[in-house]
């Protein structure tokens, strides 16, 4: 049992309507922010806590925030990035739709810090009830002063509104999302200039995960140096795991950062051990889009450590034998499950979301579905395998946004890893494609 | 002025026949006014998911314009984003469109199976509507659902942990009745 920073009341009946909220605790960081704290203050706060972008890639929040661009005379704007669509990744829906006010309680706290006067919430369109759900949230706490002009007497303004998606996981990358807000297609702008300084509506703009916004108030409520106590090393404070796929009781845990991998996958506290009694094969840890390793790497280090969930142990070894904690999305495989057609799917996934702009990712995206496909439909050459190996590399890196990098990881892994089951289907395309064939490699199975 | 969803779902043929409800017409004002003078066009999406609701699931030519109109925009500017996002129909559908999720985190849990079996059940394939134009069958990638997949949305509504055919049957047959609303009506 660690400590609950995001979660302590997500369960209390009624949580979503201000009075209860407000009962545990809620709004206390808007009071003390606005009536005793200078926006810089708030800013050096979440410096000073090492919070890190809970959306996937990690960057510090406060050091975003304080390269906000504050020229005289133009709005700047927070937007929440709430477009979650990493596959794997589910703990902000359940957040927002449990806990609404604790989102609009950062909301207002954050805004504030970067004194923007217009915020807006951008929500995946699929999450429409979600959207209804902060509505109400939000109309509450208009009609109790914490919206709207001169919020609690301080004469801070803020308006805040909810948009939502119509259904394109690329607008989850931070400027395809400012494009999209703008009533645009999806296509993510070049940096620079970056959104703190052009974002949206050509005006200085930051955009923050969910995760990342809803931390705020107990940083300002407890102090920087009192979340950073929190975890281990830079990985500071707890982190919402959305824990996915084979286990026994999936969902939405709040960990402190550097809860050990073996205890997440086998604790009853989190994911309980693998389904049906059934081995375990490998790991997705942090979303589709980062590498999969196997049982015997994902416990250990490739130097036979612990590993921990943290940003630095997840990612020890780079990506030869190791991965990331990305937005926390950990999918666990059974030994029956194939990677190959898990492969194939991701793939698709990536060709369906690639938003068209850049060649290589478009192409490529489309050329790594097509092998994967024939491999997995049992049309595929042994050169096939290398042929992927080189379509990846050639996306990696040489595209405007990181969809092309999320669409390229995992393919490579996979073979990094499972080689020979991409063999094994190549050359069994009979038994490959029967229904519930599955091949099973000596190496990723490990004795629970 | 027309009050429910299903009143609207005969197709306008021209764009003056467009008529948004009272209610959807309010719901477009509220999400215009979210916006800066002159950012009108922001509100693009959210409109889009107002005129599907209201107009039979699906977005024709007519009802795009109409939205350029409303926003003093041009067609094409609707056109092009009606056709980048996912959640918009370009082609009618059947009462309730099923749109299943076919990512990876269900798939290992039984999606492509379950999949499999709404084909079968439905005698459609993907993309296709049932004859008596009930089910449009239409899946769809990652919906932030993996800790209870398989799942499938139909509208606003997540139906989740799908994993028995018993489940599939009962949900198909409260589907079937089930009348469409348009959400903002519920208020």
């Amino acid at each position: 049992m660690g400590i609950k920073i995001l979660t302590e009341h997500i369960n209390v009946p009624g949580i979503e309507t201000l009075e209860v909220y407000r009962k545990h605790g809620g709004y206390r960081s808007v009071e003390k922010a606005l009536k005793t704290m200078t926006p810089d203050e708030v800013v050096e706060e979440v410096k000073t806590s090492g919070l890190r972008g809970r959306g996937g890639a990690g960057f510090p929040t406060g050091m975003k925030w304080s390269f906000l661009a504050k020229p005289e005379g133009v709005p700047r704007y927070l937007v929440c990035n709430a477009d979650e669509s990493e596959p794997g990744t589910f703990k902000d829906r359940v957040f927002m739709e449990k806990n609404p006010h604790a989102l609009i309680e950062g909301m207002i706290t954050s805004s504030y810090a970067l004194g923007a006067n217009t915020s807006y919430i951008y929500i995946r369109g699929e999450l429409m009830f979600v959207l209804r759900i902060l509505e109400k949230a939000i109309a509450e706490a208009y009609a109790a002063g914490l919206l709207g002009k001169n919020i609690l007497g301080s004469g801070y303004d803020l308006d805040l509104h909810v948009a939502p998606g119509g259904g394109a996981y690329i607008c989850g990358e931070e400027t395809a999302l400012l494009e999209s807000l703008e009533g645009k297609r999806g296509n993510p702008r070049n940096k620079p200039p970056f959104p703190a300084v052009k974002g949206l509506f050509a005006s200085p703009t930051v955009v923050n995960n969910v995760e990342s916004i809803a931390s705020v108030p107990w940083i300002v409520n407890n102090g920087g140096a009192e979340y950073a106590k929190i975890g281990i090393g830079r990985s500071t404070g707890t982190k919402l795991i959305s824990a996915s796929g084979n286990i026994n009781n999936p969902g939405v845990y709040e960990i402190e950062l550097g809860v050990p991998v073996e205890e997440f996958i086998y604790s009853d506290e989190y994911c309980g051990g693998i389904w049906k009694g059934k081995q375990l094969k490998a790991v997705v840890p942090g979303g589709s889009s980062v590498p999969i390793l196997p049982a015997n790497l994902i416990t250990k280090t490739a130097a036979g450590e612990d590993r921990l969930m943290t940003y630095e142990s997840l990612s020890d070894g780079g990506f030869v034998s190791g991965s990331m904690l990305g937005s926390g999305a950990f999918i666990v495989f059974d030994e029956d499950q194939c990677i190959v057609r898990n492969t194939w799917n991701y793939a698709r996934f990536y060709h369906h979301e690639s938003c068209g702009q850049c060649s290589p990712c478009r192409e490529g995206t489309g050329w790594m579905e097509k092998v994967l496909h024939r491999i997995e439909h049992g049309h595929g050459h042994q050169q096939d395998i290398d042929l992927l190996v080189s379509v990846a590399k050639q996306i990696e890196g040489n595209t405007i946004c990181p969809l092309g990098d999320a669409a390229a990881w995992p393919v490579a892994s996979a073979i990094r890893h499972f080689r020979e089951e991409f063999e094994w289907h190549i050359k069994h395309p009979k038994e490959a494609t029967l229904p519930g064939a599955v091949y099973r490699g000596q190496l990723a199975t490990i004795e629970a | 002025m027309p009050e429910t969803a299903n009143d609207n779902y005969k197709m306008a043929e021209t764009i003056n026949e467009v008529k948004f409800s009272d209610a959807g017409m309010a719901e477009i004002q509220r999400y215009i006014s979210h916006y800066p003078e002159g950012r009108q066009k922001s509100a693009i999406l959210p409109i889009m998911h107002v005129a599907q609701a209201e107009f039979g699931g699906w977005l024709s030519p007519q009802v795009m314009d109409k939205i350029a109109e409303i926003l003093n925009i041009q067609p094409i500017e609707v056109y092009e984003v009606a056709t980048f996002y996912t959640m918009f129909n370009l082609k009618p559908v059947g009462k309730h469109v099923l749109e299943v999720c076919r990512t990876g985190p269900c798939c290992l849990r039984g999606a492509d199976q379950m999949i499999d079996m709404l084909k079968e059940k439905l005698n459609i394939q993907e993309g296709e509507t049932t004859a008596d134009g009930m089910f449009t069958l239409k899946p769809v990638e990652c919906l932030a659902s993996c800790g209870t997949g398989p799942m499938l949305q139909v509208r606003e509504k997540f139906y989740e942990n799908i994993d028995s055919e018993e489940k599939l049957d009962q949900f198909l047959e409260t589907l079937r009745n089930t009348e469409v609303e348009t959400p903002y009506h519920q208020k």
